[in-house]
């Protein structure tokens, strides 16, 4: 039902949540986007918050999730793809690499989903900031 | 089987017992029982036909009805099946209001909602908030075109049970038909059909140390019941249901019931204790609830909702146990229990729930390790959890505007 790779990075977070980026940072914080997108009610949501340097460059990400192994596993990937980037290339990162990634079936595919929805929520959070 | 894996679903099947399968065993072969229990002109025939009898009477004695009651079926969807759509179709004249509940397996909700396809009008009744269906909901609803009445004895996700003595009762009193889904019931609660109400009720041989691919109707004679058949072809089991007797099959189901009749206070004993065990451990584990109430289900079953954890991902940081879960994720329709929902527990709660069921050959051993386990990976998730986060900063999460997607 899941693929090596879900479970692998399922494993890693649960395990050491720490050396793999669950936490969470002042929201307040001028340079600190949060996006979180998801409902209790549909079984998953996401919380991801960013930090950003002056050059928009993302340099440490957040997160914590309520979900599906999948769903847990897809914001693991979401944030070694997130730091490093600047915002614009996040802005481009699609659900469908995350899923391809990890090799999800086409019934977590709303997983991804999510991902790309909390980078996207996130983001606007800090524009809105600094605007 | 990975022999570190923890099997803590037999609420979902059971391991056939190893008297079991050796009886199985000697209905295979050539120098075995493996003759067609429908051929009258030879031995092997008669000899079949024996074992099959024998079996039937051992089933008739733990629920305490005649043999000539027991129909064999394929297992208990199929006797579901035989027993709603048989009797609703042959009484449609009488009329064609059928009483169920919301919490029914699927082998009973799916058969309803082909006969609302055929004209019949079917009540599906609410559960109380602990799974049970009250007498006084069935008389609420009851009309003068009620022809057949539902209910399953024992809840399959939450172990709630139901009085079928008093809802038996009333049906009889008003001329309906009373069919028991008894699918989790058979060597955990005494039956006695001889004196209970109940016209029809469904047995699987898989769920009490049988093997799958079995089960059981029990048609009452006194009244006499009857019923359209649903496959034809022979006229086999009285023309209830057609079909070459599989001997080795049934022959397990009856060894299987023979043994719950003997050891059924033995296991209840020791699983009620390992419950009361399991319970204890994981009980000091915060935001947890039981599904269910303690005074009225099996120890069999423990279904507790985790709040704050989404269910599969609980299944999967529990990676050496074998159970199930009332979340979304793990069903293909991505909706989270319907049972759960239908007791009115929030939808979040439903996703969070995880079932852990104990059988025969559950160990202290066992429990201890999976209580342990389960404390361990549920701290851990709710580290992950924002949810958690929100509860414990004492946000309210009823308040909050989510973005679902």
């Amino acid at each position: 039902m899941y693929s090596r790779k879900v479970i692998q990075k399922f494993e890693e977070t649960l395990n050491n949540p720490q050396a793999h980026n669950v936490g969470r940072m002042d929201a307040n914080a001028k340079n600190v986007g949060t996006g979180m997108v998801g409902a209790p009610a549909c079984g998953d949501v996401m919380r991801l918050q960013i930090e950003v340097n002056d050059k928009d460059v993302i340099t440490d990400c957040k997160f914590k999730t309520y979900g599906c192994g999948s769903a847990i596993a897809s914001s693991q990937q979401m944030i070694e793809m997130l730091i490093g980037k600047t915002l614009e290339e996040a802005k481009n990162i699609k659900d469908r690499e995350i899923a391809e990634l990890l090799e999800l079936p086409s019934i977590k595919i709303h997983c991804s989903v999510l991902a790309e929805d909390s980078i996207k929520k996130a983001i606007a959070d800090y524009e809105s900031k600094k605007a | 089987m990975k022999s570190n894996l923890v099997y803590f679903d037999y609420a979902s099947t059971t391991p056939v017992d190893p008297r079991v399968a050796e009886k199985m065993h000697e209905c295979l072969l050539l120098d075995g029982n493996f003759g067609n229990p429908a051929s009258r002109s030879h031995e092997f025939g008669w000899k079949a036909d024996e074992a099959v009898e024998k079996a039937r009477l051992h089933v008739a004695n733990l629920v305490k009805a005649d043999s000539r009651e027991i129909v064999w079926t394929s297992g208990a969807t199929e006797s579901d099946n035989l027993a709603i759509k048989g009797a609703a179709r042959f009484y449609k004249d009488r009329g064609n209001h059928i009483i169920t509940s919301k919490i029914e397996h699927k082998a009973v909700l799916d058969p309803c909602r082909q006969l609302e396809r055929e004209g019949f009008e079917i009540t599906y009744l609410d559960p109380d908030k602990n799974g049970v269906i009250s007498l006084e909901s069935i008389k609420k609803h009851v009309k003068d075109t009620t022809i057949l009445v539902s209910i399953m004895h024992i809840n399959n996700e939450l172990g709630a049970v139901n009085d079928i003595e008093e809802i038996g009762k009333f049906t009889r009193e008003n001329n309906i038909i009373f069919h028991v889904d008894a699918a989790q019931s058979t060597g955990k609660l005494p039956i006695d059909l001889s004196k209970l109400d109940v016209d029809l009720m469904s047995f699987s041989g898989h769920k009490t140390y049988g093997p799958k691919g079995i089960g059981a109707l029990y048609v009452s004679r006194k009244p006499r019941v009857r019923l359209e058949a649903l496959i034809h072809g022979g006229g086999h089991e009285r023309g209830f249901r057609s079909g070459t007797l599989p001997t080795h099959q049934i022959v397990g189901m009856g060894e299987a019931f023979r043994i719950a009749a003997h050891e059924m206070e033995k296991d209840n004993k020791k699983i009620a204790k390992l419950a009361d065990l399991f319970w204890k451990e994981v009980s000091d584990i915060e935001e947890i609830y039981l599904n269910g109430s303690f005074k009225n289900k099996i120890p069999n079953i423990t279904n507790i909702s985790f709040a704050y954890i989404e269910g599969e991902s609980l299944i999967m940081a529990l990676k050496d146990v074998a159970v199930s879960s009332g979340s979304a994720c793990t069903s293909a329709s991505l909706e989270p229990s319907y049972v759960l929902r239908a007791l009115g527990r929030a939808d979040e709660l439903a996703h969070s729930s995880i079932r852990f069921s104990f059988g025969r050959f559950t160990t202290e051993k066992e429990v201890k390790m999976v209580a342990e386990t389960t404390k361990r990976v549920v701290h851990q998730l709710r580290e992950l959890s924002p949810l958690w986060d929100m509860f414990k900063d004492g946000v309210d999460l009823e308040k909050v505007e989510w973005v679902t997607h």
